[in-house]
């Protein structure tokens, strides 16, 4: 130790060092704060459409590790990885459906790249005895339609997301309607059918109206989810988990005041008078 | 006689690599692909950023063993090697940083912080912090704001908007504080310096050729690592030191040199 650093040392009071102490902590909470508010706030923009076999949202912005290997194996060029001015998570991979969108490609070249795992393809493969990747199980989102900017909800026939549809007849189909305002023409309105959607985005890609009337969207945004107390009594699978509920109810319980304030009409009466 | 042998190798192989990596990309040749995050070499075996995973672990999640060795061949690497060669052989920003110094000296612009009022030690705080920061938020921190792979992405992937990250680094360097980004704040630097403690690359000084010119500590980058210089023959022992050679190029005395050893 140099002479001068000695002296230094021999100085810091324990007033000194806790005054240090206490201005380290300041700095590190400064910087956690800001920086953590930064992180937080990329972190919730959940508007992104992710590629084929991606983790969920929160598990696959852990596990990305930003290499751009699936930008690389991309074919069609589809995905980018996004960058500071995007506001998304910076240097994930994402697509946007109506620019260009997922064109399915039958071998999956983007995901088996993927290093770290955030792509994976266990789910996608077929459950055949020799499993085979299955492009059709992939979820990258839900097509959604809004029934006021779709033509064919006017009555002009189109049916351009329908055809274009790498699932045609399954992912969108058409429900025939009579129109009533000229009374001999058809309603041609396409449905989504979320079982079979893979959110490759092509429907958004083709719609011809000017902002596109069927737009694909994450998972996330795109479904509702009803709650474990709903049971649909008329489906045998669902009713299985009444079996082993139990049942017994609080009988117990002194419901006699209940049952006698709503009996007694005295006040009511009274009121009547 | 102004000699630039180290500067103009360093040179060449951060551009080379940044060639690979953009060939890799952009032409389909397979000597590097992806980045500096994570790399796949020759399509056989994945090199990947040290920090950066061990942010992700931070964040809770665990990847495949490939990203994981990958992680710990770079760190070793480096660690055996030269420590923060990384820095100053590898790492792009570099060129940037080292221009805004070069501009400094050019035009003589005084930086609004003096580097004494600025602690060198702050980059190991943020190490800390970026390791704490991923394990609340549950995102690899400091990838969010990394403006090394911001940089190199945008270079690779032709995006004019990522330069802006650089261009901060840039100002920053230039006007706030000299040596800012690389010497005060860097992260990832920081991580090889703490594990280069016994790099087997070092700067030698032999006192007795020294004529105590102090162009070395003019042009040296980390000046702190340069205590020795005009005292007494032996390596730089701080592992701060980029091993950049640039001390070496500028002296004329030839009272520097690179040396292999523990």
């Amino acid at each position: 130790m140099s002479e001068e650093k000695k002296k230094a040392f021999q100085a810091t009071s324990r007033k000194d060092a806790i005054k240090t102490m206490f201005k380290g902590t300041g700095y590190l909470a400064f910087g956690g704060l800001v920086w953590g508010g930064y992180v937080d706030n990329k972190k919730k923009t959940e508007l992104v459409l992710r590629p084929p076999g991606a983790l969920k949202e929160d598990s696959f912005i852990k596990a990305c590790i930003k290499c751009g290997l699936c930008v690389e194996a991309c074919p069609y060029d589809t995905l980018k990885l996004a960058i500071p001015s995007d506001n998304k998570v910076v240097g994930t991979p994402y697509f946007i459906a109506r620019d260009i969108p997922c064109y399915m490609c039958t071998d999956i070249p983007c995901v088996p790249v993927c290093p770290t795992g955030a792509l994976e393809m266990t789910s996608l493969y077929t459950e055949d005895i020799i499993p085979k990747p299955d492009v059709n199980k992939i979820r990258m989102g839900l097509a959604v339609i809004n029934k006021e900017s779709c033509i064919a909800f006017w009555g002009i026939q189109c049916d351009a997301c329908y055809r274009a549809c790498p699932l045609l007849n399954e992912a969108i189909t058409i429900e025939y309607d009579k129109n009533e305002r000229t009374g001999k023409h058809a309603f041609l309105k396409p449905v989504v059918n979320a079982d079979a959607c893979t959110g490759c985005g092509i429907c958004e890609h083709v719609c011809v109206t000017e902002t596109p009337a069927i737009k694909v969207l994450p998972l996330a945004i795109a479904t509702g989810k009803v709650g474990s107390h709903y049971i649909k009594g008329w489906d045998p699978e669902d009713e299985k988990r009444l079996k082993n509920v139990n049942s017994d109810v609080d009988n117990d319980k002194d419901n006699s005041g209940a049952i006698d304030y709503l009996n007694n009409s005295d006040d009511l009466l009274e009121d009547e008078e | 006689m102004k000699n630039n042998k180290y500067l103009i190798l360093r040179r060449i192989i951060q551009i080379g690599i940044l060639f690979l990596f953009f060939s890799g990309a952009n032409f389909g040749i397979n000597i590097l692909k992806g980045n500096l995050s994570t790399a796949i070499v020759l399509d056989k075996f994945h090199l990947s950023d040290p920090y950066a995973v061990l942010q992700m672990l931070f964040t809770g999640y665990i990847p495949t063993v490939e990203i994981i060795t990958g992680a710990v061949i770079i760190l070793v690497f480096y660690s055996l090697l030269g420590g923060r060669i990384f820095c100053s052989w590898v790492c792009p920003l570099n060129i940037i940083t080292d221009f805004a110094s070069y501009v400094r000296k050019k035009i003589g612009i005084k930086p609004a912080l003096k580097i004494k009022t600025v602690s060198r030690n702050i980059r190991y705080y943020v190490v800390i912090l970026g390791l704490l920061l991923s394990f609340i938020t549950g995102i690899a921190s400091f990838e969010l704001i990394n403006p090394i792979s911001i940089f190199f992405r945008g270079l690779i992937f032709g995006s004019i908007f990522s330069l802006s990250a650089v261009l901060i680094i840039f100002l920053f360097d230039l006007f706030i504080v000299e040596h800012g980004w690389c010497g005060h704040i860097c992260p990832v630097g920081a991580v090889y310096s703490v594990t280069g403690k016994f790099r087997l690359l070092n700067i030698y000084h032999t006192y007795e050729n020294c004529t105590l010119c102090m162009k070395c500590k003019r042009v040296c980058p980390e000046i702190q690592v340069l205590e020795i210089i005009g005292k007494e023959t032996g390596k730089i022992k701080s592992s701060e030191c980029t091993d950049c050679g640039r001390c070496i190029d500028v002296c004329d005395d030839n009272a520097l040199k690179f040396k292999l050893k523990m």
